[in-house]
């Protein structure tokens, strides 16, 4: 039975609140569901080795996305790679493949982290309330990622498509938290209107 | 809340960050065949200048990375970032050791 | 309904819309638009206040922010009430009740002001200098009586059920202020494309242009260009308009914190809106205009209600269609005061003024009031004014060049508006550490050097003419965004002219006349001379000693006469004396806009591990484990902390026990020279630890004292799994990374964190492998094949596990890592499997007394940061061929090497029952005298289910030397004999934890 229960489900840590989902008028605070994700670091050398078709030497704090397989460089010699659930095994031996013969480190991080996604037109305005980086168009334009902080916690934020769609990843343990400020920072967000 | 401008990230605020403490005080290659004096120097003297100093800076929440920096004590602002290992490019009159 | 000083017709209000608030619990009428004090005025209430040592009648001296003495306590419904309000900036709206302050038992009838009549006593140092002795007076009688005298308003008595927002910002272009300068910066910036933001602290843009109703730009009304511009900065997508947006301080790197009053002003405020808004802006480029204030003449008897700025007196006419008064006097020496008076008279008003100026030096607004059918008295002084609770007459005198004053006349009047001059608003550029210059032209300090990326324009440089404000606004704008467009618009010209005076000339006896310079805290002329007499020199120290300057208006009305006159009494130049230093925030900020969202859950992240909700159902009581929330004990049905940790104890011992480990932090460390890396990092050795294989590792910092500890797995040749403390994890990382980028870069290793990938279920006892064996696959569990201290990888429960075969008390026992999201279900089926042993679920109480029977050390409870391994008997894990590591070097230092050390011992109490408190001092011999030495102190103090009694560790002097020895550790009731013993008392010989 719990053979089953492994395969099938997780218990991820915003799935049993109250309120998951809070939405306002122009924003919706949602947590995503399970995924897998691992923390890549390597060394590149002068190689510029690809991954889903995304290349690693992507500048820092980007993200690229095949649609189902997301990769956020965060750093020189560090990577935030994301994807379906069910892909974890084939995802981590394909990464492990187009970096054969460099030296890096894979780490299994799916359940470290923790995803929320937020949207709606306002939604940059609500992470602002505890995140101090400049997330205008210009700033931090679809492709952006980067490790930032919002409020007392870090945070990866994402934003992977031309949407006004973001994902925060946390750590596990701060997630409630920083759900709770999201959910917090709609109402203080509504009404003012970014330029 | 300073601006500083992460080698990697560029410009971020300050509370991403962790400040180092004095830069360019390397760790001696053999610390057993320091004498006492020189260890205990190593250990615990540093500078504190009014006017430019280099630290040493971590993009904590960011990057990741550690970096240096020359930034004038008496204004806050920052002369230059660089990464560890280099050298700044600048050398305004610093009354830090090297 | 009556207001009867409402004007007909004109101001900004909109008489469609009346409202009504109450004031001392009277009901006052007025309009949407109005402020509290236009609103009063139009009632004809001047009396608002009473002041804060003499409790002198006080009324509303100013229409803006830098008004001193209407202040009010504000409520706005069930636990919404705000002292100290400056009725100026108060929006009135339906549903207010605002009440005055500083008096008793009425505002109409203060005892008081008895005060005023003793004010001969209370002269400038007055509490240095009647507060001195006896010194036994000061507990008893003199601060408490300070204490009820201090403050104006009464502090709020329940928390604030409001919502505060947060919210960081970037632009191009920062604009404080909106009037004809800000605005005009803000529209040449906008055209550019940048981003802009436009902050003001009214409740409306516009800034002068509210109530200048006699002005033209370029050939039309004033008020249509204000239109036309925010109409246009209205549609433009870059720019930001925040009106009751307050810039309060201006940090580094141009970080400005503004806050926005979003609620106030409602009457049934939208939703679950915030009150407040707090606006931390970061702007490449920062336009100041931000205006200037007036300046208050200082006469005698010149706080009466009644007597307001004559600019005030303007916008109370223009702006609220109010009449301050029917017959008004203007008391000026400067030209722009006639504006005002001008503007009266065309209200239909009895209008007198009287300038100091003599005749030829006044400019062409002269014949422009006589023509409008005012008396002028050119060459005048104002000798005092008379009245109690309202202004009655004013008395004047002619003043010759050489200051002497000739008849004096009263004339009669109900309201006085005064100019003293300007003072720009240097506030925010003071702030940002620019350097300020003194005009002699304005007799005002304006911006000079800059030392941000910033600039002033309009009156807040010192520019007054409105063409020029807003040429000048344009030019900054466009400057800020990088584009040296410039616009010129013609406008009626400003009456500008203006002869600096400090003190008006008089001739009272100067010793008898109370003159008042700073009406907040009532401070008179005279007080500042004699503190400058009792040697205070520097303005700092005289802004201290006679308290001018201070409180919630911080001297905007008040600065530049008190530096005036300090300047004339030590015979030096204005700019000689200096300012004080300007410091944040520019107007009274709310707690709550600083605290923002951060308060309940949202005032520190509360971590959970995957098990709380398990713990919690099963009625744990929580410690608080740095920002962890760790189960602490599990009480059964009426026990306490004591018989819930013996049971729980006994069980573990006796049995087998499950604990929460999660918190435990975690590095994955990976790479080519991952051994090497760990042989450079720990006291320990690496490099021949076989892959499944533990090590008890023991981490210094460099200066050779002890940081961390933790057992670490090598999981492979290139891979280990190590473990910190709980309050150590980040502290642990961030030291591996800073050596491993800085020092050693050429090593090839990784570090990640996965103290959240993991669960860690504890499982803790003689039957720990009895419970799991019918879970785990893939796993020899027999001692032989899984030896203690040893890891394998397999599944439990079909979950991939690292099973670890480790304990932290000294029996079997197994630490079960699981990925966080299994770890319920795990943990749920572990405990199902141990029911039938008994398994006891226990805290971090008992973990401690477990560990302690067995004196494993806790890092930051035996160790504090000054204890290296020897210290607590672990300096032989150092192998003696061992090279270099962190820390190493640090132990061969002359004082660290010393005899004499504090060392770990076990003490035992003479009375077994007895349990020491911890951090308990240690002393050889109680019959010394006091100060005593001090030998140690207790570290952890347990009674122990165990052993039947009570047992401790210490750090003491030699402590290993004085086994078997006596020593006395202090108690509540005096000392207690202790015995010496080595750190172990259960399982002396640690034969339990190979089973």
């Amino acid at each position: 039975m719990l053979e089953t229960r492994y395969r099938a489900a997780r218990a991820l840590p915003l799935a049993t609140l109250p309120r998951p989902a809070a939405s306002g008028a122009s924003v919706s605070v949602r947590p995503a569901g399970a995924e897998s994700r691992f923390s890549l670091r390597a060394r590149l050398g002068g190689g510029a080795p690809t991954l889903a078709g995304l290349p690693l030497d992507a500048p820092i704090n980007t993200v690229g996305t095949d649609g189902e397989v997301w990769i956020a460089r965060l750093g020189p010699d560090e990577w935030l790679v994301g994807g379906p659930e069910a892909d974890a095994d084939l995802l981590q031996g394909r990464i492990h493949e187009a970096l054969a013969g460099l030296p890096h480190a894979l780490v299994d991080v799916s359940h470290r982290n923790v995803g929320i996604d937020v949207s709606g037109r306002q939604a940059a305005a609500v992470f602002n309330a505890g995140c101090p980086l400049d997330l205008s168009e210009t700033a931090f334009p679809p492709g952006s990622a980067t490790r930032t902080l919002l409020g007392k916690a870090e945070i990866v934020l994402i934003r992977a498509a031309a949407a006004p769609l973001y994902r925060v990843e946390c750590w596990r343990s701060f997630s409630t938290y920083v759900h709770g400020f999201l959910n917090e920072a709609v109402f203080g967000a509504e009404g003012a209107v970014a330029p | 809340m300073l601006l500083i401008a992460c080698p990697h990230c560029g410009k971020r605020p300050e509370t991403e960050f962790r400040c180092g403490g004095q830069a360019h005080i390397a760790r001696p290659a053999d610390p057993m065949t320091v004498d006492d004096g020189a260890w205990s120097e190593h250990l615990f003297v540093r500078a504190n200048p009014k006017g430019v100093h280099a630290e040493r800076w971590c993009h904590v929440h960011g990057c990741g990375r550690w970096f240096n920096a020359l930034r004038d004590t008496i204004s806050d602002r920052f002369i230059e970032t660089y990464p560890m290992g280099a050298k700044p490019t600048q050398f305004p009159q610093s009354e830090t050791r090297a | 309904m009556a207001q009867p000083f409402r004007l007909s017709r004109g101001g900004r209000i909109d008489r469609t819309r009346p409202i009504v608030f109450a004031f001392n619990g009277k009901p006052v009428h007025g309009f949407a638009g109005d402020t509290v004090a236009s609103a009063l005025l139009a009632n004809g209430i001047h009396l608002v206040g009473r002041s804060f040592k003499y409790h002198r009648p006080r009324g509303i001296l100013s229409h803006g922010p830098d008004e001193p003495s209407a202040l009010l306590s504000v409520d706005r419904g069930p636990g919404r009430i705000d002292p100290n309000n400056r009725a100026s900036v108060v929006e009135a709206r339906s549903g207010l009740r605002t009440t005055s302050q500083n008096h008793w038992p009425s505002l109409e009838f203060d005892v008081g002001a008895v005060n005023d009549l003793l004010s001969p006593v209370f002269v400038a140092g007055f509490y240095y200098k009647t507060f001195m002795w006896p010194r036994k007076f000061w507990d008893k009688v003199y601060e408490p009586f300070i204490r009820a005298a201090a403050g104006l308003g009464k502090a709020p008595t329940v928390a604030d059920p409001d919502r505060y927002a947060n919210r960081h910002a970037h632009c191009d272009v920062l604009v404080v202020g909106a009037g004809p300068a800000g605005l005009a910066a803000a529209l040449a910036a906008a055209r550019t494309g940048k981003r802009v933001i436009l902050a003001d602290e009214g409740a409306e843009p516009g800034g002068s242009l509210l109530h200048d109703t006699t002005s033209q730009i370029d050939g039309r009304p004033a008020a249509d260009w204000l239109a036309e511009t925010l109409a246009e900065l209205d549609a433009r997508e870059n720019v930001i308009l925040l009106p009751r947006t307050t810039a309060f301080g201006y940090y580094n790197h141009n970080h400005v914190a503004m806050t926005e009053r979003v609620t106030d002003h409602l009457t049934s405020a939208a939703g679950q809106a915030p009150r407040e808004r707090l606006w931390q802006v970061r702007a490449e480029q920062v336009v100041l205009a931000g205006g200037a204030h007036e300046r208050p003449l200082v006469f005698a008897d010149n706080d009466r209600p009644g007597i307001l700025l004559a600019e005030s007196v303007r916008v109370f006419l223009n702006r609220y269609g109010v009449a301050p008064g029917r017959r008004l006097v203007f008391a000026t020496c400067g030209a722009s005061a006639y504006q005002a008076a001008l503007d009266a008279r065309a209200a239909g008003l009895d209008v007198t003024l009287v300038d100091l100026r003599l005749e030829a030096d006044c400019g062409p607004e002269l014949a422009q009031l006589r023509s409008a059918g005012a008396e002028v008295l050119t060459g005048h002084t104002v000798i005092g004014s008379k009245g109690r609770k309202r202004v009655t007459g004013l008395v004047v005198a002619p003043v010759g060049s050489d200051g002497r004053c000739g008849g004096r006349r009263l004339l009669a009047c109900d309201c006085v508006g005064m100019s003293g001059g300007w003072t720009p608003a240097v506030h925010l550029f003071s702030q940002s550490r620019g350097k300020l210059r003194y005009d002699d032209a304005i007799d005002a300090f304006v911006p000079n050097i800059s030392a941000q990326a910033e600039r002033s324009a309009g009156a807040a440089r010192g520019t007054y003419d409105l063409a020029a404000c807003v040429n000048e606004g344009f030019s900054a704008g466009a400057a800020a965004a990088g584009s040296d467009e410039r616009q010129e618009v013609r406008a009626t010209p400003t009456l500008t002219g203006f002869q600096p005076v400090r003190i008006m000339p008089t001739d009272a006896n100067p010793t008898k006349v109370r003159a008042f310079v700073d009406y907040q805290n009532d401070v008179t002329a005279k007080d500042i001379k004699l503190a400058v007499r009792e040697g205070f020199q520097s303005i700092e120290h005289v802004k201290r000693y006679t308290t001018t300057g201070m409180a919630t208006d911080q001297g905007k009305t008040s600065n530049m006469n008190a530096l005036g006159i300090v300047a004339g009494q030590l015979d030096k130049a204005l700019p000689a004396v200096g300012t004080t230093t300007f410091r944040p925030p520019y107007t009274p900020v709310t707690f709550g806009a600083l605290v923002g969202p951060a308060r309940h859950a949202l005032f520190d992240p509360i971590r959970t591990t995957p098990i709380h909700e398990w713990a919690e159902a099963h009625g744990a009581l929580f410690e608080n484990v740095a920002l962890w929330r760790r189960a602490w004990y599990f009480p059964k049905a009426g026990e306490d902390l004591h018989a819930a940790v013996a049971r729980e104890c006994k069980a573990v011992r006796e049995g087998v026990g499950i604990f929460d480990a999660s918190t435990l932090g975690k590095i994955e460390i990976v790479g080519r020279d991952a051994a090497e890396f760990m042989n450079r990092l720990y006291i320990n050795p690496w490099t021949k630890l076989a892959p499944g294989r533990c090590r008890y590792g023991l981490m210094l910092k460099e200066d050779g004292y002890i940081l961390d500890d933790g057992v670490v797995a090598r999981v492979s040749d290139e891979c280990f799994h190590v473990t910190t403390t709980t309050g150590g994890a980040a502290r642990v990382l961030a030291h591996m990374e800073d050596y491993l980028q800085t020092e050693w870069p050429e090593l090839e290793v990784f570090l990640t964190s996965t103290t959240e990938q993991w669960a860690v279920i504890a499982l803790q006892g003689p039957k720990a492998r009895d419970v799991i064996a019918p879970l785990v696959d893939g796993i020899d569990l027999s001692p032989e094949a899984f030896p203690h201290m040893a890891m394998r990888s397999g599944t439990i429960c079909g979950v991939p596990t690292r099973l670890f075969r480790v304990s932290f008390t000294g029996e079997l026992g197994f630490e079960i890592n699981v990925p966080s999201d299994h770890a319920r279900a795990v943990w749920e089926a572990v405990f199902a499997a141990g029911r039938a042993h008994g398994i006891t679920p226990y805290g971090t109480e008992t973990m401690h007394v477990l560990r302690a029977e067995k004196g494993y050390i806790i890092v930051g409870q035996e160790t504090d940061g000054t204890v290296t391994p020897d210290d607590v008997g672990m300096a032989g894990m150092i192998p003696k061929a061992k090279g270099d590591f962190v820390g190493k070097r640090s132990l061969a230092r002359p004082d660290v090497v010393a005899s004499g050390r504090k060392q770990l011992v076990g003490l035992m109490t003479d009375d077994p029952k007895l349990v020491l408190d911890e951090g308990a001092q240690i002393v050889a011999d109680t019959g010394q005298p006091i100060p005593m030495r001090m030998l140690g102190h207790v570290t952890s103090s347990y009674w122990s289910a165990n052993c039947g009694r009570s047992i401790a560790l210490a750090l003491v002097e030699g402590g290993r030397e004085r086994a078997g020895g006596h020593l006395h550790v202090t108690t509540p009731d005096g000392f207690t004999r202790v015995t010496v013993c080595e750190p172990v008392f259960f399982d002396t010989k640690g034969e339990r934890i190979n089973a």
